[in-house]
């Protein structure tokens, strides 16, 4: 069993404070983390590996420190991990992004599963998934909630995918692209070996050159169809909230109800 | 790494650039701009710099000749032979950007037994509806609906393709625009045409919603987006409306396509976060499983769904569907009222663009009256059921 991790390096929400002047980043308090879903996406992958032996390789594009997040990822038990980073590839949108990973991916060569989070929570897309699938020609299988059956023999996968009416089972062929969503599992700490493991092993980077299939007319930002042309803040709710009060929770909730009413949203 | 380009003789240190970087990529070193690996190329800093010091590389122009491509499309999603309501939206907007383009607003409806929703689709305002009606399109399936979408696509080359931000419609959205090479923006919150220039002005928040980007796909077709749930209005259907519905031939057999729908397994409850209008959500002030019933009373007389925090759904109180906020689903319904939730910038970002936020929570500091729009202090367990009753005796006389 071969499972490849696509992975993100995002900020750390919970580090993440806005600034209320200028409703931006506060750039001293972030911290890259892994995106948390594809963090479900590396422990779906541990446990295949579990179950079945084999290998997780863990790979992400961006900067060189992303390397971090690789190597917290190996450290959690992933064995082989790959960083594609170059300035060939930067300003890649989500088109671009899915080219390169799945050009990269393309090279690793035989795989039985690709597993990415369902979306990054900076970019919060899910368009890689996808991309990836169909820059490689392969099923996808998106909102992954469970994994039901798995049989390498036959090369067939059966999952759950969360829909908005509820779940959805469905079999495809291998190799397949799953997205995962947080419910799938728990993912687990890195483990002191794990660590000791990280620490040692030296990451390879790729960039253009690794890639000769790539063209570089599809790669980083003159790769990528779409422009930011503006970036600003959302417009701010006016003023503080209309405060109820009164001498009995009865009467509050008599006024609170007689706003809402007045609102026309029921 | 970073792609910003520098006038390092130009810059004067004044360190504008630096406070509007919404990626926190530039700092001032010895008095000089300096862009880190963080820098997307976003271009903010660039109109931002007093002496015209930043700059972007410029991109080569499109070999293609775009003028070929007239013309918008929504993908009408349904389920069961049901229309998904932000569909109706879509065509509502798209017959808006259709009209300011001087073009024809196309649906494309998939599906099997789904001829209603071809005429529901032209009543919603759809002047041609691409109707495919066969077996292979009963579920959704990415192969199936990929392939049909960028084969019509290539053959009739429209200028603007929306979907809705549902969970099919960005495994289908994220597919055809990988296949066809062109830009794909989701979860947009605005859409507008640039009259100078033809080009669709697409709005979306990024970072949890606490930052708003505007994006084009200047030379790439068609421009394609996904739009969230509740953004446009939806619009009045006219049944007398006329339009043409075009049948189309199914381009893959059953055998040729490898994923199989298996089995549904659909929710008894409410949980449809999504389409709900009005939703009653709790957080960790709810205290344990039993403290959501009074929620659940509160969101059935008004006809809501129940929605969580995160805290609350990692405590195992509540199954995750429930979970409003940027790890769980965007909402934006008419009304949202927040029961014992702090208001966490996590979770505002799923909820902070509802209509009417009512905030309940015994902590008069929490960030959550921030938002709101009307605000109780006090216990959720007197506050909740009071309001429920009340509601009940309004609801009733009407």
């Amino acid at each position: 069993m071969h499972a490849i991790v696509c992975i993100k390096s995002v900020p750390g929400t919970t580090e993440v404070r806005i600034n209320p002047e200028t409703n931006t980043l506060m750039r001293s308090e972030v911290e890259s983390i892994i995106n948390p879903f594809d963090a479900y996406a590396i422990e779906e992958g541990l446990r295949l590996k579990e179950a079945h032996g084999g290998k997780v390789t863990v790979i992400t594009m961006g900067p060189p420190q992303a390397e971090k997040e690789l190597k917290e990822a190996v450290s959690m038990g992933c064995d082989e991990a790959i960083l594609l980073s170059a300035r060939e590839f930067a300003g890649a949108d989500t088109w671009a992004t899915a080219y390169t990973l799945a050009k990269a991916i393309a090279k690793i060569g035989s795989y039985d599963l690709i597993l990415c989070g369902k979306q990054a929570i900076d970019g919060d897309t899910g368009q890689v998934g996808p991309g990836i699938a169909n820059q490689l020609h392969i099923p996808q299988l998106t909102y992954v909630f469970k994994i039901r059956a798995i049989d390498f023999a036959a090369r067939t996968i059966e999952v759950e995918r969360l829909v908005e009416e509820g779940r959805e089972v469905a079999r495809t062929r291998l190799p397949a692209l799953l997205t995962v969503v947080k419910d799938i599992n728990q993912p687990r700490y890195p483990t002191f070996r794990g660590i000791r493991i990280a620490r040692k092993m030296t990451v390879p980077v790729w960039g253009p050159t690794d890639l000769p299939d790539a063209e570089a007319r599809y790669l980083g930002l003159e790769g990528s169809p779409t422009k930011v042309i503006k970036v600003f803040s959302p417009p701010k709710r006016e003023g503080k909230a209309e405060m109820i009060s009164a001498e009995t929770v009865k009467a509050a909730a008599d006024i609170l109800s007689n706003k809402i009413l007045a609102e026309k949203v029921i | 790494m970073a792609l910003l380009i520098i006038d390092r003789e130009a810059c004067t240190g004044c360190g504008a650039c630096v406070e509007v970087c919404p990626f926190a990529a530039l700092s001032l070193v010895d008095g000089v701009a300096v862009a880190n690996d963080n820098c997307t190329a976003c271009g903010a800093c660039v109109p931002e710099c007093p002496v015209e010091a930043l700059s972007l590389p410029e991109r080569k122009e499109a070999e293609a000749d775009l003028s070929a491509y007239r013309g918008v499309w929504v993908w009408v999603e349904q389920f069961q032979g049901r229309a998904a309501s932000i569909s109706w939206e879509m065509l509502g907007q798209g017959r808006v950007l259709a009209d300011q383009l001087g073009s024809a607003l196309t649906a494309c409806v998939l599906g099997q037994g789904v001829g209603q929703v071809a005429r529901e689709a032209i009543a919603y305002g759809a002047d041609r509806v691409f109707l495919a009606d066969d077996p292979t399109f009963s579920a959704y399936r990415t192969e199936p609906y990929a392939k049909i979408l960028v084969d019509l696509v290539r053959e009739y080359k429209p200028e603007v393709f929306l979907l809705g931000a549902s969970s099919r419609g960005r495994d289908l959205a994220g597919s055809v625009a990988t296949l066809l090479y062109t830009g794909l923006t989701a979860d947009c919150t605005g859409l507008e045409i640039d009259p100078e220039t033809r080009l669709l002005r697409q709005t979306r928040p990024a970072f949890g919603g606490n930052i708003m980007a505007t994006i084009l796909t200047p030379n790439h077709r068609p421009q394609m987006a996904t739009v969230r749930h509740r953004v446009f209005e939806m619009p009045k259907p006219d049944p007398g409306r006329q339009g043409q519905i075009v049948p189309l031939k199914v381009r893959l057999s059953e055998e040729e396509i490898a994923t199989k729908v298996v089995d549904f397994l659909l929710e008894g409850e409410e949980v449809n976060l999504a389409d709900a209008r009005v939703i009653v959500a709790g957080g960790r002030g709810v205290g344990g499983p039993d403290g959501f019933r009074p929620l659940r009373e509160l969101a059935q007389v008004l006809g809501g769904a129940v929605g969580a925090s995160r805290a609350a759904v990692d405590a195992g109180w509540i199954p995750y569907v429930h979970q409003v906020g940027q790890t769980g689903r965007t909402v934006r319904p008419d009304l949202y009222i927040a029961c014992g939730i702090s208001g966490a910038i996590q979770h505002r970002a799923g909820m902070s663009t509802s209509r009417v936020i009512v905030a309940i929570n015994k902590d008069p500091e929490a960030p959550i009256f921030d938002i709101a729009t009307y605000g109780l202090v006090g216990d959720l367990f007197e506050v909740v059921p009071a309001l429920t009753e009340s509601f009940r005796q309004k609801l009733a006389r009407r």
